[in-house]
């Protein structure tokens, strides 16, 4: 099959397990006690009954479940996400104005992830066995077993608290009134510690598996082939060895990429970042039915579309795939 | 003969500490000519190949150099540093290995993979490159060179791979070329191409060629000379003709009587009912397909009638993708037939249900290729042989009993039943194979390929076995294996199978030496050392 007629059933599918998750979304918010009516009445102090039923027939929470379904779904197939009565906004607004700060943090922390977890994989598989390779296993250990809001607290303690190296929390400055170079500065100095405190994780998931996954394609017998050819060790390791041995961390990334959108409430709520996580956490605890769905749909979208991507880098890193059907 | 181009002297290889001998190779010199073809004979273990892996610095780790010079063109390539060693790799001394399924890597493609030799040596431009891996892959007789080089290994066929490898060990013309047994793996009419082809390269480039085998029709065809090794020595060198005819060291004798010769049996005469009758049976593989395209249809089995009758051994001969190992699946329902009966005992196993199938698989059983992987790692030898019949009704005791009976009458000794796989070697676990189909009273054995991962005296003791158990049992066998030696050998009637039809059945004697079909023809002129290995036969019938 070729690669476009793969992408295009793909998609096919990607829409039906959309709307499905929509559905599905829709009934799990309904089934938690409590509604916005009740909360947005009982934050103005005022829980008269007919003001919360003026609310809800405001909302639509008075129809039927299968009409507030119905139009729901409606809303999703016409891209319209509906409205935040608690933030007065648009969904959709309120969703594309969160979602940099979440984009930024978390791709950025999935790149770092990612480059620094291979080459210190392939670094500790180059020199299995020797000291350095037991350090860096080690440490990449310990990463792997930290809990993340400790690290991101203890980050925050350190670097920003003690050594004021780096501001602790926020997406920038202020009130600053930065712009041009000066904010983007600003901003990237904000993002380095939520980063690196989301990202370190992942990379000793990728540097273990990098190093393992070196260390077996090493022992295969192209590789010999390729010492019997005169071929150099450095290059050896990289085009013959890393470019097989990446196959399985390919699968691997693709999973964490899924996670871009809904993956960094932890570290947003620590480091108080602007972000989707924090909106989703936000409008779970204030029952706002629409942004909650919203933010669910956009995650759920981002997870298929990226194991689509997934798949189709799988496709151009290894032939073999594809072509054997 | 011209000075030797390659003179090693007294090479002694050490092991690690804590393996079952201290040196991998002691005590080996010889001398290799220019142009001249050397075979290195001997079994797993001989240390035929780490001969060939010092040479070439591949040692594996913790094996070393102990003593002993290798010298090439005046220099003594042993302790040559790394970086000067992998200046000769590739570029004076080439090498190719057994297994062309892996030995190519699969993500790059088969040009790249060539051009790669130059640029291992900083030779030529780029298009430079891949002008000349594009000749290299005509040279060796790749068809569609332009396509081939485009390709990825997972594209060519076993026999294409290792001309692809050939095209690399011999892009910078070495003066030496190692070949490690690079004909194992191949089917036997690919093997003869090969073969041919290693010797029109010779003759073209007068490289000369180190030529790693256990297998001495191979030597027979195309050996000058012959070094036979045995855990790690040399115990007989000479040229081919001396040591085939006239082998003087008594290891040499046994290995060359434990070759399968082609000596015929006499047609024993088998009036007793089928064991087995397979009546136009057919199986068809069907890949891809969907909205976008039809599917592929390969006819793995197709229409094939045959009968083995009780105490027979019929053997099934066909190369790979000829659809022997299907029919012999198709007979055990390890696969489905689409169509056709297999009557076992009067019991059609092709129709029947899942639950009345597991009541009577007990009637055939099967023996594997692969002795290592076919047994349970982590259960101990009495439970291997043991379940099948508990899981039958037979009572545990009494299977238990039954057990280690087996294994005393396979030559194994009650004892090995507490015993795990991983204790024994490869011919014994074949044994146990043997004894686990044993196990179940069959009616019917199916050996698929049970010695073609053997060695030649192991695979010997295993035919033995069989001859033996076959006489005093009457066991019913469908032998299915790419070998006509061993087949000619146990067999009492031949079937050779080619794309899913079977195209001569007949008593050995009579298709041996009276083939009426071309392809059989064909099939037995590939066999290497064909004219070696039957002449004594013909002399003395």
């Amino acid at each position: 099959m070729s690669l476009l007629t793969t992408i295009f059933g793909r998609l096919i599918k990607a829409v039906l397990t959309l709307l499905a998750i929509a559905v599905l979304n829709f009934f799990l918010i309904h089934a938690a006690p409590g509604d916005p009516a009740a909360v947005i009445a009982g934050e103005a102090g005022a829980a008269d009954p007919l003001f919360i039923a003026q609310l809800r027939e405001r909302f639509g929470l008075d129809q039927p479940l299968y009409v507030q379904l119905w139009s729901y779904v409606k809303n999703v197939l016409t891209l319209d996400l509906g409205y935040s009565f608690r933030q007065g906004m648009p969904v959709y607004d309120l969703i594309a104005d969160r979602l940099p700060a979440t984009l930024l943090l978390t791709l950025s922390s999935f790149v770092i992830s990612l480059s620094l977890g291979i080459a210190f994989g392939v670094a500790a598989a180059a020199r299995v066995g020797k000291a350095s390779d037991s350090i860096l296993t080690t440490i990449a250990l310990l990463f792997y077993a930290t809990p993340l809001y400790w690290a991101a607290l203890m980050a925050v303690l350190v670097f920003s608290v003690q050594l004021g190296w780096l501001p602790g929390f926020g997406y920038e400055t202020v009130g600053s009134g930065y712009s041009g170079l000066q904010r983007t500065w600003d901003i990237l100095q904000h993002l380095i510690l939520p980063a690196l405190t989301l990202g370190l994780f992942f990379m000793a998931v990728y540097m273990r598996m990098t190093r393992a996954s070196m260390l077996e394609v090493s022992q295969m017998d192209f590789v010999k082939t390729a010492r019997a050819k005169g071929l150099s060790g450095a290059v050896i390791r990289r085009r013959h060895i890393l470019r097989n041995a990446l196959l399985p961390v390919v699968t691997l990334a693709g999973l964490q990429a899924g996670q871009l959108i809904g993956g960094a409430v932890l570290t947003e709520t620590v480091f108080a970042w602007p972000g989707i996580g924090r909106l989703m956490f936000e409008s779970l605890e204030a029952r706002d039915y629409n942004t909650i769905l919203g933010v669910f749909l956009v995650s759920a979208a981002m997870v298929i579309l990226f194991n689509i991507l997934t798949d189709i880098v799988y496709r151009l890193v290894d032939p073999r795939i594809g072509a054997k059907s | 003969m011209s000075d030797p181009i390659l003179s090693i002297d007294a090479l002694t290889i050490d092991l690690p500490a804590g393996a079952d001998r201290p040196h991998a190779v002691e005590d080996v010199s010889f001398d290799l000519s220019k142009g001249e073809i050397l075979c290195v004979v001997g079994e797993s273990g001989s240390g035929k190949s780490m001969t060939a892996n010092a040479l070439m610095g591949l040692l594996p780790d913790g094996v070393t150099v102990g003593r002993g010079r290798a010298v090439f063109d005046g220099t003594d390539v042993l302790p040559l540093s790394e970086v000067r060693k992998q200046a000769l790799r590739g570029a004076r001394i080439g090498m190719i290995f057994q297994e062309p399924m892996t030995a190519l890597n699969p993500l790059m493609r088969i040009g790249d993979q060539i051009a790669e030799v130059f640029a291992a040596h900083k030779l030529h431009s780029k298009s430079e490159r891949r002008a000349r891996a594009l000749a290299l892959v005509k040279e060796v007789g790749l068809p569609d060179p332009e396509k081939i080089i485009r390709a990825y290994p997972f594209q060519l066929s076993g026999g294409q791979r290792q001309r692809a490898m050939i095209a690399m060990a011999l892009a910078l013309e070495p003066e030496i070329l190692i070949a490690d047994e690079p004909t194992t793996a191949l089917d036997v009419t690919t093997q003869a191409q090969i073969l041919r082809l290693i010797l029109a390269l010779r003759e073209k480039h007068g490289m000369a060629v180190m030529f790693i085998t256990h297998d001495f029709g191979v030597v027979a065809e195309i050996a000058d000379r012959v070094i036979v090794m045995r855990h790690g020595r040399i115990v007989e060198a000479g040229l081919a003709q001396q040591v085939l005819e006239t082998p003087q060291h008594s290891y040499t004798r046994a290995l060359l009587d434990a070759i399968p010769t082609g000596r015929v049996p006499d047609l024993q005469v088998i009036t007793a009912a089928p064991a087995l009758e397979i009546r136009n049976l057919n199986k068809i593989y069907r890949t891809g397909g969907g909205v976008f395209r039809p599917a592929r249809e390969v006819r793995a089995v197709n229409d094939v009638t045959l009968t083995i009758a009780k105490g027979e051994v019929l053997g099934l001969v066909g190369e790979s993708g000829s659809g022997k190992s299907t029919l012999g699946r198709a007979v055990v329902r390890l696969v489905t037939p689409d169509s056709g009966q297999v009557l076992v005992g009067g019991v059609d196993l092709a129709a029947l249900d899942a639950k009345a199938l597991r009541q009577q698989r007990h009637r055939v059983q099967m023996v594997f290729q692969d002795p290592y992987a076919s047994l349970n790692p982590r259960h101990r030898i009495l439970r291997s042989l043991s379940d099948g019949p508990i899981a039958k009704g037979v009572p545990k005791r009494q299977a238990h009993t039954r057990a280690r009976e087996l294994l005393d009458i396979v030559g194994l000794g009650a004892d090995a039943a507490t015993r795990f796989p991983h204790e024994f070697s490869g011919g014994q676990r074949q044994r146990i194979g043997i004894a686990r189909a044993l196990a179940m009273d069959p009616e019917l054995i199916i050996a698929d390929e049970a010695v073609s991962a053997l060695d030649v005296s192991i695979q010997a003791q295993v035919l033995a076995l069989l001859a033996d158990l076959r006489r005093k049992m009457g066991l019913s066998i469908l032998f299915i294996t790419h070998d006509l030696r061993v087949a000619a050998q146990v067999c009492d009637r031949i079937a050779v199978m080619q794309y899913g039809r079977l195209v001569e059945v007949g008593p050995v004697r009579e298709v041996f030496h009276a083939p009426q079909q071309p392809y059989t023809r064909e099939l037995l002129a590939a066999v290497p050392g064909a004219g070696w290995a039957v002449a004594p036969e013909a002399v003395s019938a």
